[in-house]
């Protein structure tokens, strides 16, 4: 049987990982990170894990090794974090173009500058657009579930790409919760032996990566964006047949009290936890208030989003990024355009929130829903707000 | 330069855009970058192979006769096999 132990929820990535039997994990440390990849450095050297623990030179070097070693056929585990993920754009758009598996657990951690180790998700919003899969756990239950999910998408002889798993830097990465760790049995009737579609074999010599010619470049990159946008039904088998076998269920977009809301919050990550408390609270004190935790952000779930968001009056969307000089926060920017002129489409509202470790407490959550509802009557000037910004 | 009409679409192109024919680059016709020819003067030439060993498109073949002679499908014109002989048995010229 599955135990249930109580656990620091990177630690407790590192054994989902080790469950899954990765075969090489190319992984170089950064906050708050760290004890994921320490973890496993020391779950390889002491035995329990036949693998190849690769210590790289740079995260460059690292998503280089993770694309020789998925090209190769093996199953492919990495973690980075913020500045060291900016260190990988340059590879982190190959695997996904070329069909190569490669799990990351990224612990997400605002940018430079001004130097910040803590949460928010701007290191994941610069590579949105990769190509990769990519969902949001909400605590460290589901970022153990999630992890075991991402091998058995990725590595789906249909979609055969590269998946990001979002914990967000120490609001989870550090916090010890209470989590179920599966039986080895359960996770290997998960998640079978890697078979890839091509591997790289000197008996069979292919050229895997090589220069796309105008005449080509166009149609490779449509076949991947539509391969990514047909990952969408293996991602909602996967998740049935985790139900399944281990009990926990999982969406691309979860509710919470949406039942006649008439404001809805949306929210990526942890915060969640603090909204549904919030949520509660105002349902209490009688205001028509549900949240929508998006856990699916590449593809993004258009169809599921749109059915279950229609009915509400006004969108409150949360960003924790801030993108300076667009028009709004990347979320925001997808959820109105998503309803761009759909007849009876809710308002959509943007809020920046919890940037560089910033709490986001109830309090906020309420300011946000209640200015949301001050601004379906009266359109505000921006297209945007900035949460607890101090005006002096 | 690769036929246009011959090449695949988005629904038919190699998985991950894999080339799945090892050395199929022969196929790729390359000399009709060229701005300039090498000319070989046969009085001059030791036969020392310097060309071929050069040569960065092995462009360059062995004849029955021994001379070493660029084959034009693939010969840039990048002008290393004169600079490298020997003997200044090779002319660089300029195509018309």
């Amino acid at each position: 049987m599955a135990k249930r132990v109580g656990i620091e929820v990177s630690i407790a990535v590192s054994e989902a990982v080790k469950l899954a039997r990765a075969e090489v994990i190319p992984a170089y440390p950064i906050t708050p990170q760290t004890h994921i990849v320490e973890h496993l450095s020391e779950i390889i050297a002491n035995g329990d894990l036949d693998a190849e623990f690769i210590p790289v030179e740079s995260e460059h070097a690292a998503m280089s090794c993770c694309c020789g070693s998925a090209a190769a056929g093996a199953r492919t585990f990495t973690s980075s974090s913020s500045q060291g993920l900016s260190l990988m754009s340059e590879i982190l758009y190959i695997p996904s173009t070329m069909r190569l598996p490669i799990v990351m657990v990224l612990a997400n951690r605002a940018l430079s500058a001004p130097i910040s180790i803590w949460n928010d998700h701007q290191d994941v919003m610069v590579q949105r657009d990769i190509g990769w899969i990519q969902t949001f756990a909400e605590n460290g239950q589901e970022a153990v579930d999630l992890t075991l999910h991402a091998f058995r998408v990725a590595e789906d002889r249909r979609v055969s790409l590269p998946m990001i798993v979002n914990i967000d830097g120490f609001t989870l990465s550090h916090m010890i919760e209470p989590i179920e760790l599966p039986d080895q049995e359960e996770v290997d009737k998960y998640l079978p032996p890697f078979k890839p579609r091509r591997r790289l074999d000197p008996r069979k010599p292919i050229t895997m990566g090589p220069v796309g010619i105008p005449e080509v470049y166009t149609e490779a990159k449509v076949a991947h964006d539509q391969a990514l946008k047909a990952s969408r039904k293996i991602i909602l088998k996967a998740w049935q047949e985790f139900a399944d076998i281990f009990g926990r269920q999982y969406n691309p977009v979860e509710e919470y009290r949406t039942e006649d809301a008439e404001i809805m919050l949306v929210t990526m990550g942890s915060i969640s936890e603090t909204a549904m408390t919030a949520v509660d609270k105002m349902r209490d004190e009688g205001k028509k208030v549900g949240l929508l935790k998006l856990r699916l952000w590449r593809p993004f779930p258009s169809l599921e989003f749109r059915r279950i968001a229609k009915s509400a009056k006004v969108l409150g969307v949360i960003d924790r990024c801030l993108p300076p000089g667009a028009v709004c926060g990347p979320v925001g920017e997808e959820i109105r355009s998503l309803f761009y002129k759909v007849p009876g489409a809710p308002k959509v509202f943007n809020f920046i929130a919890g940037l560089g470790g910033r709490d986001v407490t109830v309090e906020r959550f309420e300011e946000m829903a209640d200015k949301a509802a001050a601004y379906a009557k009266k359109r505000p000037k921006e297209l945007y707000e900035v949460i607890g910004v101090r005006e002096k | 330069m690769a036929n246009v009409d011959a090449i695949v679409g988005w629904k038919t192109i190699t998985f991950g855009c894999d080339i799945l024919e090892p050395g199929n680059s022969v196929k790729f016709r390359t000399g009709d970058w060229r701005s300039q020819r090498p000319v070989l003067d046969k009085d001059k030439c030791i036969k020392c192979g310097m060309c071929w060993v050069y040569c960065p498109d092995m462009a360059y073949v062995q004849t029955e006769e021994g001379y070493f002679e660029a084959n034009m499908e693939y010969c840039k014109g990048c002008g290393i096999c004169a600079h490298e002989c020997p003997k200044d048995a090779i002319t660089m010229v300029p195509e018309e």
